[in-house]
């Protein structure tokens, strides 16, 4: 592809006109997450007057750890639910609005909006919903014979951050659906009409194969929310409990090293999330870069 | 094998917009029926109700016996070539073949033995494990003729099919769509808005404009006596010469000339005279012709059209390039070359009908 080459006269230009960005790369991005680096090396005594630099110490520490690896398995409990749930009930109101034609824009904004809230606002929000003395939930469900307690019962208490953070990420996954079911030519849809294939058939042989490099993107895109961006929602609605059970690894760097005071372990934590997040990029840059689908 | 009856249908959408008026269309079993016109005359639209891919608001659909009106487009025993051609992209074109089959629940050795003989038919057997993005545009063509072969539908239905294609492969593959056509002697309807694809492909053509039947016939029929000025304009490049004229008596005032028309006057006074380019031909000097101020040229090599106008009309002839041309000259025409229409309707006049016309087709040899 020919593009314009701009060309400067100035050595210095160009690297004064890149200086703002490089500088707050630097300063919020590059420079925090090599001091977690470093910190994830020391060991901080009690009172916080010297760290003893402990090489693997934290690390190999972590991992002999039942909470830390308690908090792994809540993780993975966590993202795949919040990504099947969000991109499944996502993925159907796309397919909805897709076919009703004159009002799909205004449903459109209508359920984009969820994705306006801030995570601890929904977090609230869900917390009240399902809060077991005020909410109308645990009430709703009390008719069904079902007694909810996220404060008490391990699993409810998953299940809330699941739909509260799923919610939020509704309206992002709807937006690339529906841009992508609107990429697939209806005369393929028609084709396959004509060649004997029901509503449901059509959609899952032709349409949702199509849809793959969407459906990709979001799955990546999706873990990434949910393991990095959930903090606002655990904290708002079940602060990790009951009994670590909601204790999410993101959640855990907080509370460790916020809460406990205990740097270096907490900074080990949050290498090892820096670590899969850039698998995880790596991942979808190779795959989105290579279209997955045919 | 079917007929395919379409009984006055019309299709009004749901913004109250009129797309097809009263279609009357009775096609023969093995029969190729061309639906010709410009952008926006409907013939899409047609097709698509016959397909099953539009509701038809109005008359009835049948194929064979069968009114198809209610009957979802999987089951009325058609298959469709798409302008797009609607390969699955996901799928090789083994699977784009078998895809209608597999629906079907054909046994697997049928569906092996049907494609293997379209594969063979239209030469992509070497293909079939590809996907269709590592195909031609020619190729593609072929695989979406095939997804249609294969099914042995009772009627094919083209959708301006080869406009896709470049100029060259378009003349090739239309070549082919007729023979594939004559060989497995299935009902076809095909839409195109080009009217020498029109012409070379046609059975019986069908031109419509603005959702309505303009005129239907045998391609010979419809070039030697089309019946209004819009298909006389429409069909045959390049277009009927048309101009206005007076008819007084047996003589034919074209501006400041007259023309003797030797008993062929079909009425009097203000007519819409209609002639092809290739029936005007430079006068005689002891001939009654018009005065011709010649514009400009356009080589076609056989042919050479000549334009220019007659009183304030513009007229284009078709002469020999050998002829020698002169900026003032006079052209002439046979009386019963000339095609009379109605000013106010545009409809041709009753009167004489060229003996081209009713030529039949000649049958091809197989």
């Amino acid at each position: 592809m020919q593009t314009k080459r701009t060309v400067f006269h100035s050595r210095v230009l160009p690297y004064f006109l890149l200086a703002p960005q490089l500088i707050i790369t630097l300063i919020f991005f590059v420079w925090p997450a090599a001091q977690a680096i470093w910190q994830s090396f020391l060991r901080q005594d009690p009172f916080g007057l010297k760290a003893t630099f402990v090489w693997f110490a934290n690390y190999t520490r972590l991992l002999d750890d039942p909470d830390y690896l308690n908090a792994l398995g809540a993780t993975f409990v966590f993202s795949v639910g919040v990504t099947v749930l969000s991109m499944g009930l996502s993925l159907l109101f796309a397919v909805c609005v897709n076919r009703v034609l004159r009002s799909g824009r205004f449903y459109t904004t209508l359920l984009v909006w969820p994705y306006a809230v801030a995570p601890a606002a929904a977090g609230l929000l869900w917390w009240f919903m399902f809060n077991p003395s005020v909410g109308i939930i645990p009430y709703l469900l009390s008719f069904l014979g079902y007694e909810w307690n996220h404060r008490l019962h391990t699993g409810d208490a998953m299940v809330l951050i699941i739909i509260a953070a799923a919610w939020k990420q509704i309206s992002y996954n709807f937006l690339f659906f529906v841009a992508g079911l609107q990429s697939v030519p209806q005369s393929l849809t028609e084709a396959a009409a004509i060649d004997g294939a029901g509503p449901f058939k059509r959609f899952w042989t032709v349409v949702f194969p199509l849809l793959s490099p969407t459906t990709f993107f979001l799955a990546v895109i999706n873990i990434t929310y949910a393991m990095f961006d959930t903090f606002g929602i655990v904290d708002a609605t079940t602060s990790g409990g009951p009994s670590q059970s909601t204790n999410i690894l993101v959640y855990k760097v907080y509370a460790d090293g916020f809460i406990g005071l205990n740097l270096g372990p907490s900074a080990a934590q949050s290498v090892i999330l820096m670590l899969i997040v850039v698998v995880l990029t790596v991942v979808q840059f190779r795959w989105i870069e290579r279209k997955v689908q045919y | 094998m079917a007929s395919i009856d379409v009984e006055g249908v019309g299709k009004v959408y749901s913004g109250g917009v009129r797309a097809v008026t009263d279609i009357k269309l009775n096609i023969a079993d093995g029969e190729f029926i061309v639906l010709v016109g410009p952008s926006g005359c409907g013939k899409s639209t047609l097709l698509r109700m016959v397909a099953g891919l539009e509701t038809i608001s109005e008359g009835e659909v049948k194929i064979g016996s069968r009114v198809v009106n209610n009957v979802e487009p999987a089951d009325r025993d058609i298959a469709m070539v798409f302008q797009n051609y609607a390969l699955y992209p996901h799928m090789t074109v083994y699977n784009n073949l078998a895809y209608g089959l597999k629906n079907r629940g054909t046994p697997k050795a049928e569906i092996d033995a049907r494609v293997a003989e379209a594969a063979r038919m239209l030469e992509i057997t070497q293909y079939l494990e590809r996907k269709p993005r590592a195909l031609s545009g020619g190729q593609r063509q072929r695989v979406a003729m095939g997804r249609a072969i294969v099914r042995k539908p009772a009627a094919f239905l083209f959708d301006e099919p080869l406009s896709n294609l470049d100029a060259k492969l378009r003349v090739s593959m239309r070549g082919e769509i007729k023979r594939l056509q004559r060989r497995l002697g299935t009902t076809s309807i095909y839409v195109t808005h080009d009217q020498l694809e029109a012409m070379t492909l046609a059975d019986r053509l069908v031109v419509l404009n603005g959702g309505q039947i303009e005129q239907i016939g045998a391609p010979l029929e419809v070039y030697h006596a089309p019946a209004s000025t819009f298909v006389a304009s429409f069909i045959g490049s390049p277009a009927m010469n048309l101009v206005k004229g007076e008819l007084h008596g047996d003589k034919l005032a074209i501006g400041p000339a007259m023309v003797a028309l030797n008993g062929f006057a079909p009425t009097s006074g203000a007519v819409t005279v209609g002639v092809r380019a290739e029936d005007l031909r430079i006068a005689r000097d002891d001939e009654e012709a018009l005065p011709f101020r010649l514009e400009y040229t356009e080589e076609l090599g056989a042919q050479r059209l000549i334009h220019g106008t007659v009183g304030d009309q513009q007229i284009t002839a078709a002469v020999s390039p050998e002829i020698a041309l002169s900026p003032d000259m006079r052209i002439a025409v046979d009386a019963k070359r000339l095609h009379f229409f109605s000013i106010d309707t545009g409809k041709r006049l009753p009167g004489h009908v060229p003996a081209e016309a009713k030529l039949a087709p000649v049958e091809p040899v197989i």
